[in-house]
């Protein structure tokens, strides 16, 4: 089958209803082993045991521009393809993409207090994550306010494009500009400069975030397809009693 | 010790992750019983969408 044969909703649907839960058992296994290897992982030589706190900002980071990145996408689909779910994926990965977001904003800011002394400062890349947060919370608030599904998707699709120009920035606000925050880690030239009894765990629970992602994604686009055949039928209803 | 001095600076972390990640469950889930509720009570009134859908209505329009 090829990918664009998914573009039909009713054929999304057929694939997607009985994946999401087998999704969400690969998810809670994936979980259950990054946990116990985010426990077992030593504490770190600078930092101590708030190293454990990267288990969850980093992934948190990840998704937030991962979000970003499948909407961006999602909004080419739309302005330039028309492509019936991209639409969809965008109006439902923006709370998720949002959700990841602020865990990223909360745990970096309780990893902050007591490595750096404070909760916040307006460094590159802390600012450029909460404007990140701010976008999301335009694109949802757009969604919302248009009324027309479509004329809204259009709307949140210039938005998304404009506001892409974050994601670069994020990634290399370390390097652009002399930040508080430390400099890349893991996605860099070279090896990694983390220790591997930390950096697995990381990546194990990247992982599991990233499977929670996409399970909460497809799970998003069905309530939304279903929502749009609501709207429809009520469409109808209203046409056959006027 | 300083994990001790740190310690709840690591358990907040969790709980509020803890907290997003329930926050989205129950968002996906709470909005899928909504949206199925609303189609079965369409379907229990003999409305659908499609062809099956056009000609329920137009049947219902023809008794009405």
């Amino acid at each position: 089958m090829a990918i664009v044969d998914l573009a039909n909703p009713s054929r999304f649907l057929r694939m997607a209803n009985p994946a999401i839960p087998w999704l969400g058992g690969f998810t809670v296994i994936a979980f259950a082993f990054g946990i116990s290897q985010a426990i077992m992982a030593p504490d770190d030589y600078q930092q101590g045991a708030t190293v454990k706190i990267m288990f969850l900002h980093v992934p948190g980071a990840w998704l937030g521009m991962l979000g970003w990145g499948v909407m961006s996408i999602a909004a080419l689909g739309t302005l330039v393809w028309r492509h019936p779910l991209a639409d969809v994926t965008a109006k439902a990965a923006a709370p998720i993409g949002a959700a990841f977001t602020l865990m990223c904003l909360v745990t970096g800011s309780l990893w902050g207090r007591p490595m750096w002394g404070t909760y916040w400062v307006w460094d590159a890349r802390l600012t450029s994550v909460l404007v990140l947060f701010l976008l999301y919370l335009g694109v949802i608030a757009l969604w919302r306010t248009v009324e027309d599904p479509s004329r809204a998707a259009r709307a949140a699709a210039i938005v998304t494009l404009v506001g892409a120009v974050d994601l670069p920035i994020i990634k290399f606000s370390v390097d652009w500009w002399n930040t508080l925050h430390q400099g890349a880690s893991v996605f860099r030239l070279g090896a990694p400069t983390i220790d591997p009894s930390i950096l697995v765990p990381l990546l194990v629970m990247a992982g599991a975030f990233t499977l929670l992602f996409v399970t909460l994604l497809l799970a998003a686009m069905r309530n939304e397809i279903l929502r749009r055949r609501v709207r429809a039928l009520r469409l109808m209803q209203a046409s056959v009693a006027g | 010790m300083e994990g001790t001095n740190h310690l709840a600076f690591i358990l907040a972390a969790y709980a509020a992750a803890c907290a997003v990640v329930a926050a989205l469950i129950a968002w996906v889930m709470l909005d899928y019983r909504a949206q199925s509720a609303k189609l079965a009570e369409f379907e229990s009134r003999g409305m659908a969408r499609g062809a099956a859908g056009r000609a329920a209505m137009k049947k219902a329009e023809e008794d009405a």
